[in-house]
């Protein structure tokens, strides 16, 4: 029941803090799942992550569906899912009913615009998280390179990252053993 | 009939929407005031107004507010299943291969190997923020507000609800 009530406070503060759409929530949800709850390390994060991003669909509701479903099974998942959308949800039904116009609503437009360099500054910081995770294991030089051609190829080519983390995830399972017993030692000595 | 239309409005968008919530926006808009007619570009772009100056995910908030007009709770349960639970559960099932794996070398390369991917990736979404914020509010604003945060939550270990909070006070009376 404890369990219970923090799955519902970790994903209710997710989507009620949770300014600027799923992405933005993203580093709130680290905070809660990670920093706050330990539930995950910062390393299944990532994965999930990865794989939330190849698949289709909203990515807060799928993060906060699956974590849920691991902590606690079917009822955790209804209990994220829940505590992410509902509140929201009924905000917005009610809000709907009682202002005729959404033009009144126009000084809500500076307390959010405080909101948004927030957002960028906590997802700032996971950024650089998940990049001095790769160096760790790849090394500076290496990391650099690779974070620069995956940039090339989403930003420049436009290749949707799906393709990028599924092409990658391929690569891993087929790669020749000797390469991997490099990378293995590599991992070794950088954590 | 009604829920099995608000199932597929919402089963499309969500399976399809590549990219998150925001970017199935548009499908959704096609679904509901192209496909169904529930209501009308002027009455959606009131609502996704509306749903943006709202914390929390945009796609399931548009399902949750329009399944509930269309159709009451069960209409709200119906859309919000149908957008969120075809890829949750293939996530779940990948996951739970994964993880069942995990000790595997293939397994852990994998998580070695996407780690970049998720650094560009967030990377990115950092520069969109501060983009959207610097055309918003300007250059200065931008850089104060992000490093008192920067302060308060990653040295002095602030829980972010707080700083969100004082932001939105912040916001309200200065700008």
């Amino acid at each position: 029941m404890k369990l219970q009530l923090e799955i519902f406070l970790a994903f209710f503060r997710v989507g009620i803090f949770g300014y600027g759409g799923g992405p933005a929530s993203i580093p709130l949800v680290y905070k809660e799942v990670v920093d706050r709850y330990k539930w995950l390390d910062a390393d299944e994060f990532g994965d999930i992550i990865a794989l939330g991003n190849t698949l289709p669909g909203p990515i807060i509701t799928k993060l906060a569906g699956y974590i849920g479903y691991r902590i606690s099974g079917f009822p955790g998942m209804v209990n994220a899912l829940v505590a992410s959308n509902v509140p929201t949800i009924l905000l917005m039904i009610l809000l709907m009913k009682s202002i005729s116009s959404i033009k009144q609503f126009d000084w809500v437009g500076g307390m959010i615009a405080a909101v948004v360099p927030v957002v960028g500054m906590m997802m700032a910081a996971l950024t650089w998280q998940f990049f001095s995770k790769a160096k760790q294991n790849l090394g500076w030089l290496k990391s650099i390179i690779f974070c620069a051609l995956v940039f090339f190829l989403i930003h420049f080519v436009r290749i949707h990252p799906a393709f990028i983390i599924a092409a990658l995830v391929v690569f891993a399972f087929t790669k020749k053993d000797a390469r991997k017993e490099t990378a293995e030692s590599k991992e070794g000595t950088g954590t | 009939m009604i829920y099995w239309q608000i199932f597929l409005a919402f089963f499309i968008p969500g399976i399809v929407g590549y990219g998150g919530g925001p970017a199935s926006i548009p499908l959704i808009e096609h679904e509901v005031v192209d496909r169904y007619g529930w209501l009308t570009v002027q009455e959606f772009s009131e609502v996704l107004a509306l749903g943006n100056s709202l914390p929390g995910p945009i796609a399931t908030k548009l399902a949750g507010y329009i399944g509930y007009e269309v159709g009451g709770v069960l209409g709200a349960v119906v859309a919000i299943g149908a957008n969120v639970l075809p890829s949750l559960i293939l996530m779940i099932i990948l996951l739970n291969v994964l993880l069942k794996y995990k000790d595997s070398p293939k397994v852990k390369r994998v998580t070695v190997f996407v780690r970049p991917v998720i650094a560009v990736l967030l990377g990115l979404l950092t520069w969109d923020f501060f983009f959207e914020s610097y055309i918003n509010i300007g250059i200065w604003q931008t850089i104060l507000i992000a490093v008192v945060s920067y302060l308060l939550i990653e040295r002095w270990s602030i829980h972010p609800a707080f700083v969100i909070c004082g932001a939105f006070l912040y916001g309200g009376l200065f700008l």
